[in-house]
């Protein structure tokens, strides 16, 4: 049963997926585009925690970390430029 | 049995980051699309890496919670990004729809 | 409100239990070894890193910030199913708007955690904090501060303000003492 819904829920991420990518494709401002892109970061992760359990290996959660923090940092520093047009002040 | 709790919490999980990523693209402004992905998607994400852990503990020898770490990240800092994205929505004056009330709550930029 | 610690060594003690707890999650283990190690760290971080934080007011009710934490992750349960039905159910019902709730709270640390709060609870977004740090001269305070929130269904503005007021900055208050 859990591969079936395994293969389910890798669906679900996947369509969500599709879903950022044309918000962030149409825009249709800057702020839009970071937020498509902040949740596909978010929705990454899921994928990859997804893949680490149908693999059963819990080698992906360093990754799944790391892309976490990235996201983040990443976020907050697009951000920061479109408020003051400088990363660093 | 614990594959019963893995599935149901996986499946709620999954549902609630399709939601996110439904407001998403369905709202019609940028303020209103911002609810989506910072909510939805925190309890999604929660849901999932709770199964995870769960699996884990269940199949290898010892309890595995490390899992719970990446649900406390996004937990504390999914509202500080919504909060950076929202500021610079406003400070880059985004249109919101002709219905929104208390639009002169907002006040100008330095 | 008090922003000293007890003891010198220690200078934010939730901030050192945090840390403990990271490392022996990261680790995933409760050996001996991890044990000793994550609490020199706990201790080690903090202390250097204690000269170039800000003051800022230290949790003085742990039990009362334990009670107020539970309430938030059980709002936040409710909040997300309420906005996932909101989000498929009909846009063009939901009435969204922007609502000025004013502050009791006056330092940034106490004003942070509100703001994060009501990010993630029912169907609002913290927006600002006004008024503008960079329109106040130095060393000068506000006569009021307002936090400016984003809603996404708006029903009663007035029963809102008081909500937030009530079940989550009365709380905060508290636990900082000030």
């Amino acid at each position: 049963m859990l591969e079936t819904v395994i293969l389910i829920v890798f669906a679900m991420i996947g369509v969500s997926l599709l879903l950022n990518l044309w918000r962030l494709v149409k825009g249709p401002s800057v702020p839009d585009r970071i937020l498509a892109l902040d949740t596909m970061y978010i929705n990454s992760i899921a994928l990859i925690i997804l893949y680490g359990l149908s693999m059963g290996t819990e080698l992906y959660f360093e990754a799944a970390l790391l892309i976490a923090m990235l996201g983040f940092v990443s976020t907050v520093a697009i951000c920061k430029y479109l408020l003051r047009g400088d990363i660093i002040e | 049995m614990a594959e019963w709790i893995i599935s149901i919490l996986l499946l709620i999980g999954g549902s609630f980051v399709l939601v996110g990523s439904i407001g998403l693209v369905k709202m019609p402004d940028f303020f209103m699309r911002l609810h989506g992905p910072t909510k939805a998607t925190t309890l999604g994400m929660a849901c999932l890496l709770t199964a995870a852990m769960v699996f884990f503990s269940q199949s290898e020898a010892g309890i595995s919670v490390k899992e719970i770490l990446i649900s406390i990240f996004l937990l504390l800092t999914a509202p500080i990004s919504g909060y950076m994205l929202i500021k610079s929505a406003i400070h880059h004056k985004l249109d919101s729809i002709e219905r929104t009330k208390g639009k002169d709550n907002i006040e100008d930029d330095v | 409100m008090r922003t000293e610690a007890k003891f010198k060594w220690l200078p934010t003690p939730f901030r050192s239990l945090l840390l403990f707890s990271v490392w022996l999650l990261l680790n995933n283990s409760v050996s001996a070894g991890h044990l000793i190690l994550g609490a020199i760290l706990a201790i080690v971080i903090p202390l250097a890193t204690n000269p170039f934080r800000t003051k800022q007011p230290l949790i003085l009710h742990p039990g009362l910030a334990l009670k107020q934490l539970l309430l938030v992750l059980y709002d936040i349960i409710t909040a997300n199913i309420q906005v996932a039905l909101l989000i498929l159910g009909p846009t063009k019902k939901l009435n969204p708007g922007f609502v000025k709730v004013p502050l009791d709270l006056d330092q940034a640390m106490p004003i942070t955690i509100l703001a994060s709060t009501v990010s993630l609870t029912p169907g609002t977004v913290s927006a600002e904090v006004y008024p503008w740090k960079e329109t106040l001269k130095e060393g000068e305070e506000p006569e009021q501060r307002y936090l400016l929130i984003h809603v996404l269904n708006l029903k009663d503005e007035q029963e809102l303000i008081n909500t937030i007021k009530q079940r989550y900055e009365a709380p905060l208050k508290e636990i900082f003492e000030c």
